[in-house]
């Protein structure tokens, strides 16, 4: 494409003051192929409205980082893709100039500076007069609630502590977008929780525009206003939350959110029926040669007229609140199906059960893709 | 405390005589250096008389090779490290192909390497007489020292991501690469510095053939004196390098750790 090279205006030092209003980001028919001739990324067509925070989720491969680089600049796209912010070609601009808050799951906080020397680091490249600088950096360490951590040394910082100086870092700069690869993945899963109530609060506070990278479906469900899951390179769905889970658009989409489960069988007058039992399922595809639901739209239930399944125990959990039960029906993997506590489990009981109406899924795409 | 069994006292005993049989050689050559007589013994008496003389014979090589063993470093510096930056931040075949062939000035024998040199440039009439030649064959042999070290070092610290993170918060190339890049690779362009430096001073092989008349460093000027003076002399010269050598390393291990001590002091 010819018609890079349209910058957009950039204000310098006097806009670092005042609040910038977040940007959209568009990306269009943004591929990439590395050199070796792996294509990372099919052409890609999305938009991230001003404000929000857009979750790519997928397994490790799946493309997502390397568009949260495309959105950086840290990668050009394949000849013919475009990044735009607010409209503005930014293809051809350098992630310097971008001006876009990066975290890394390695944090890449410099070692040679100390927690301040970090924050004010992007203050300093500008040019950045040293009064308002050191405001600036004050402000920032007030707001993670790090101040006590000033002048400590980085390999003095927890992990946690550190993905805190990492945020205030990119934040300091006032950045247009904040890109977030992976940044909980290092922290141990009681932090991980923690620092993601704390971001979520962050980003609604801020309204930044929000691209954040992860793996783990827990955190794309609590941070996305809407979810890109990725598979393969491309976008399987595109939704909220709500929608990504309840109604997963593909078999990829369906396990990959939340735990689903899987039971083989047909069709037989409104009715799905199994080696297990027969399950009610009155607008049933035709063509179903398997039933998917999730493990709280399961009951356990006395054998006989309510139960639809039957089944034996594999393995029983006692998680506290509740357990979880491994449920051999038949053929495959066992079924999850959770249960009150009050009533306990052993391996080997056998068990009814009862599944919700309009428990079973169908998928718009159920054939699955196999990486053509 | 622990009683100390024998097999503790076999060890110390073991270690210390090791220790012995190498240093006592070094000990008695600086000895002899100061003694009027070895061939009588210590009993004849010190005097510094082979030491002045040294200093009177042969002050030029010394400051010679202090002149050569800095201008070395500088050079390895301006090439080694942006070469050692290349080869990190490289991730192809060639650039690890480079990298294993950094070792060959090391492998091949000196006198090689300075016979290729004198057969390439020995007719380039001022060049071949002016210390810049020996300089060329120092910076030939100490250069893979620095990259090297220096490439470990980059190896070491995720210098992508480092360098990513600085570039996203607005920094240029200059910026990153001196605010970020460098100090954090302190610690190999340190130890590649001291290792190029006292390389360079010793070195022997090549400049042996390298030199001339007019162009003699002090390994050349010892083995000239313990040719042909006396055998103080000579031991006296092996005790002006180490006076010279000994700080020399001193300073540069303690330039290598002293900000770090004060950096952490206050703070602590």
């Amino acid at each position: 494409m010819g018609g890079a090279g349209a910058a957009p205006s950039e204000g310098g030092a006097t806009r670092m003051s005042e609040g910038l209003k977040p940007v959209s980001i568009r990306l269009e028919g943004c591929a990439k192929t590395f050199a070796d001739g792996t294509r990372a990324l099919e052409p890609l067509d999305l938009e991230i409205p001003a404000g929000q925070t857009v979750v790519f989720l997928g397994p490790s491969g799946c493309g997502k980082t390397t568009t949260l680089r495309i959105v950086a600049g840290l990668e050009a796209p394949d000849p013919g893709g475009r990044v735009l912010f607010d409209g503005a070609d930014v293809t051809a601009l350098a992630v310097e100039k971008r001006r876009v808050g990066l975290v890394f799951q390695s944090y890449a906080l410099f070692p040679n500076m100390d927690v301040r020397g970090n924050v004010a680091y992007g203050l300093r490249v500008r040019g950045m007069e040293r009064r308002a600088r050191e405001a600036r950096v004050d402000e920032m360490l007030a707001m993670m609630r790090i101040e006590p951590l000033a002048h400590r040394r980085i390999d003095q910082l927890s992990g946690g502590q550190r993905q805190r100086v990492a945020l205030a870092r990119a934040l300091a700069v006032r950045p247009r977008a904040l890109l977030l690869d992976e940044p909980l993945t290092a922290l141990d899963a009681k932090l991980r929780d923690a620092l993601r109530v704390e971001i979520d609060a962050l980003l609604r506070r801020l309204g930044i525009t929000t691209v954040y990278v992860t793996h783990d479906q827990a955190e794309a469900m609590a941070l996305g206003d809407r979810i890109v899951v990725m598979e393969h390179g491309r976008v399987a769905q595109s939704g909220t939350p709500r929608q990504i889970y309840e109604a997963p658009a593909t078999r990829f989409v369906a396990e990959f959110i939340g735990t689903m489960n899987r039971l083989a069988g047909k069709v037989e007058a409104g009715r799905f029926v199994t080696a297990a039992g027969a399950i009610p399922w009155p607008d049933a595809p035709p063509d179903a040669r398997e039933a998917l639901f999730r493990p709280e739209s399961v009951r356990v239930a006395e054998a006989g007229a309510e139960a639809h399944l039957m089944g034996e125990v594999v393995s029983a959990f006692f998680l506290g609140d509740r357990m979880r039960l491994f449920v051999s029906a038949g053929d495959g993997t066992p079924l999850v199906v959770e249960a009150a506590a009050r009533k306990s489990f052993a391996r080997g009981d056998k068990v009814g059960l009862a599944l919700d109406p309009g428990a079973l899924m169908k998928l718009k795409d159920p054939t699955p893709k196999d990486g053509a | 405390m622990k009683r100390r069994g024998a097999l503790f006292w076999l060890q110390l005993g073991f270690t210390l005589f090791v220790c012995a049989f190498l240093i006592v050689p070094v000990i008695l050559s600086m000895l002899a250096g100061v003694t009027v007589n070895y061939q009588t013994g210590i009993e004849s008496g010190f005097t510094f008389r082979w030491v002045i003389q040294v200093w009177e014979g042969y002050r030029d090589t010394i400051y010679r090779s202090i002149g050569i063993s800095l201008a070395c470093l500088a050079v390895t510096l301006v090439l080694g490290v942006p070469a050692a930056y290349v080869l990190a931040r490289a991730q192809s075949g060639f650039a690890r192909a480079i990298e294993e062939l950094l070792v060959m000035p090391v492998a091949v024998p000196g006198l090689a390497t300075a016979l290729a040199l004198i057969v390439a440039y020995g007719t380039w009439g001022e060049f071949r007489t002016s210390w810049t030649f020996i300089l060329v064959g120092h910076v030939l042999f100490t250069l893979p020292f620095m990259v090297r070290s220096v490439l470990a070092v980059m190896n070491a610290i995720d210098l992508k991501t480092l360098e990513e993170g600085a570039a996203s918060l607005g920094a240029s190339f200059g910026q990153r690469f001196f605010q970020v890049i460098l100090p954090n690779c302190r610690s190999g362009i340190l130890a590649g510095a001291l290792m190029v430096v006292t390389l360079s001073m010793g070195e022997f092989n090549m400049t042996w053939l390298l030199h001339t008349p007019f162009t003699k460093t002090l390994p050349v000027g010892l083995a000239d004196a313990y040719a042909s003076l006396r055998l103080e002399v000579g031991s006296a010269y092996t005790l002006v390098f180490f006076v010279m050598i000994v700080p020399l390393l001193v300073a540069i291990q303690w330039a290598a750790r002293a900000p770090r001590q004060a950096k952490a002091a206050p703070r602590a």
